[in-house]
């Protein structure tokens, strides 16, 4: 059995009355690199988002390594859905990386060089080297994608929980993603990610978690990426054709 | 300068709501001190400032109302509130009440060495703090999710900006007076952001507009007796504001229709060109002239585009003639394949 990075247990999380998840238990072992599917609204985000502390459950725990999230922080990198924040805001590519090292600084203290160098070396890992003065506002749809993913990838984690990662990119931006992704799980991390293509699964992921307000099913894509499942998580008789 | 967090936070209504809940403190402690001393009225102001943001908050996370209306919400209740006991006010014996008034519209000429010093004071703590935790209100500004997985506690970084804000605005009743409070606290914010992409610039720059607009505007209202500091004063903020989005080199509205304009005369050169190139790639020898009537066939040739290409030393003219220079072929010759590369 190998170990496991990440442990929900009982998760049920509401925003108003009505529950939006309800009762999750999963289990997420070490090194995989899994993908997170169900229709839109199915609560996917909020899944990541209760797993991160961001919402605060009803009930349900999580546990980082046999720890409990808070104590394990440092482990765990975050790339929100890129429409999630204001990309009018006045800063430039740089300065979004460098607030992947704002963590481990803590308050009050400045970056210095070394993370100015460490956000500069993520820079370069996604390809954005060339526009680290632009203005965040000036950058394509996947160019901003890219920052994101530099910024949790100067967090140097152990587990990386991603939100549609692949939104709105064009396709050398979604194979670059994909390579950077399949480096990380290469390098031993837990890489946890939103996913919308069906067709991709197969390709891109090992593992796999079909959601829709409760967990349908989780294990490795090859035993459960099945038309049973996706029928039941997507409702309709859903066919996929997978590739072998 | 506290403005630019107001305005990138997208709570520009904020402003407005502290300043209007300010109203019913100032009565308040008026009424209970029966004195007119300054500190004593603002800090009624700040408190009631206090308690209004705070229950603003509390609506929006207890019921699902959006912050819009809860800020709409408060901002009427208080201001009805603040009106009511002034009229009371006004109406008692008492003839200490004359003068509350003008914490409505602001009079600069009332303030006197005491208020400006604690003014500057404050000021300079709000500097001291702002710079410390520089890097906290940035990062919760812009992606405050992240923020909170980063290990940072958002809701205090969330309640000191909150609460400077509020002690901003207190100060300001004064001059500036609780209705145009927040078109003091945005109008700068908004017109440096024209100017600027870099957050540190932009507050900068808010805090220099907005000193500007307040010392010419006290300047012009104390010349004029009559005349309430906060209208002239946010006047000339409107001014900064008017002249901002029109002539930033950026984003302003000006700059926008000479390249628009500089981009369309730009493609008419360069179809030109390229029709010219057409007809020399047909000889061997690019310098081989032809009569200029054969560019009367192309639509978009004028006497005055053939000239700039001229100006621009792509084409040399000789009489009637004209032949591509190696210059201009080569450029033709590239805006040919770009063109050829992104029709694919
Ligand atoms: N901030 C919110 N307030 C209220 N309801 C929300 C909020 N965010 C999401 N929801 C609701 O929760 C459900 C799950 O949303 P989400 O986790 O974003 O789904 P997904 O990411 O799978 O598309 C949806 O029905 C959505 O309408
Ligand atoms: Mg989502």
């Amino acid at each position: 059995m190998k170990t496991l990075a990440v442990k929900v247990d009982d998760l049920t999380v509401a925003y108003n009355y009505k529950p939006v998840l309800w009762d999750i238990d999963l289990e997420i072992p070490e090194g995989v690199l899994m993908a997170i599917v169900g229709p839109n609204g199915a609560g996917k985000s909020t899944l990541i988002k209760s797993i991160l502390g961001i919402l605060k459950p009803i009930a349900g725990s999580v546990s980082i390594y046999g720890k409990p999230y808070e104590k394990q922080r440092k482990l765990v990198a975050y790339v929100p859905q890129k429409g999630s924040v204001d990309w009018d805001f006045p800063t430039t590519a740089l300065d979004v990386v460098m607030m992947g090292t704002y963590g481990s600084l803590g308050w009050i203290k400045r970056p210095g060089q070394k993370e100015k160098k460490a956000a500069l070396e993520a820079l370069e890992k996604v390809g954005m080297l060339p526009f680290k003065n632009r203005q965040i506002s000036q950058l394509s749809g996947g160019q901003q994608q890219r920052i994101f993913l530099a910024r949790a990838l100067v967090q140097n984690a152990s587990i990386y929980f991603m939100d549609e990662p692949f939104q709105g990119v064009d396709a050398s931006t979604e194979i670059a993603i994909i390579n950077i992704l399949k480096a990380l799980r290469k390098a031993g991390k837990t890489v946890i990610v939103v996913h919308h293509d069906l067709q991709t699964v197969p390709e891109y992921f090992d593992w796999v978690t079909f959601l829709n307000v409760k967990k349908i099913a989780t294990g490795p894509v090859k035993d459960i990426f099945n038309d049973d499942n996706l029928t039941k998580t997507y409702g309709i008789n859903y066919k996929v054709s997978i590739q072998e | 300068m506290l403005g630019s967090f107001a305005v990138l936070r997208k709570q520009s209504l904020l402003g407005d709501a502290i300043s209007h809940a300010a109203l019913p403190g100032i009565a308040i402690a008026f009424l209970i001190t029966g004195a007119k001393d300054t500190n004593t009225l603002l800090l009624g102001a700040l408190v009631s400032g206090l308690i209004g943001t705070f229950w603003i908050r509390g609506i929006v996370t207890k019921t699902h109302l959006k912050s819009d209306t809860a800020l709409g919400l408060i901002l009427s209740v208080f201001f009805g509130f603040g009106m009511l006991l002034l009229t009371f006010i006004q109406k008692q014996p008492n003839a200490n009440q004359a003068g509350l008034d003008k914490y409505l519209f602001g009079q600069a000429a009332t303030l006197v060495e005491s208020d400006v010093w604690m003014m500057a004071i404050v000021t300079g703590i709000c500097l001291i703090v702002m710079l410390t935790f520089w890097k906290e209100f940035k990062i919760l500004l812009f992606d405050a999710d992240y923020t909170k997985t980063l290990g940072f506690n958002t809701k205090t970084i969330d309640i000191l900006i909150t609460s400077f804000i509020v002690l901003a605005i207190v100060l300001g009743l004064q001059t500036v007076g609780v209705v145009l409070m927040s078109a003091m606290l945005l109008a700068p914010a908004a017109a440096a952001r024209q100017w600027t992409n870099s957050l540190s610039k932009m507050v900068f720059l808010a805090a220099i507009f907005g000193a500007f607009s307040g010392v010419f505007g006290t300047a012009v209202s104390a010349s004029q007796n009559n005349l309430s500091t906060g209208p002239v004063i946010v006047i000339v903020a409107g001014v900064f504001v008017l002249f901002s989005f029109v002539f930033s080199p950026k984003r302003g509205l000006l700059f926008k229709q000479i390249r628009f304009v500089k981009n369309r005369r730009d493609l008419e050169l360069h179809k030109t060109l390229a029709f010219m190139y057409h007809i020399a790639e047909t000889h061997d020898n690019i310098s081989h002239p032809h009569t200029i009537k054969i560019l009367n066939n192309f639509q978009g040739y004028t006497k005055g585009t053939l000239q700039k290409l001229v100006d621009r030393g792509f084409v040399e003219l000789d009489g009637n003639m004209w032949h591509l220079t190696e210059e201009g072929f080569k450029t033709a010759s590239n805006l040919y394949n770009q063109q050829n590369a992104s029709d694919e």
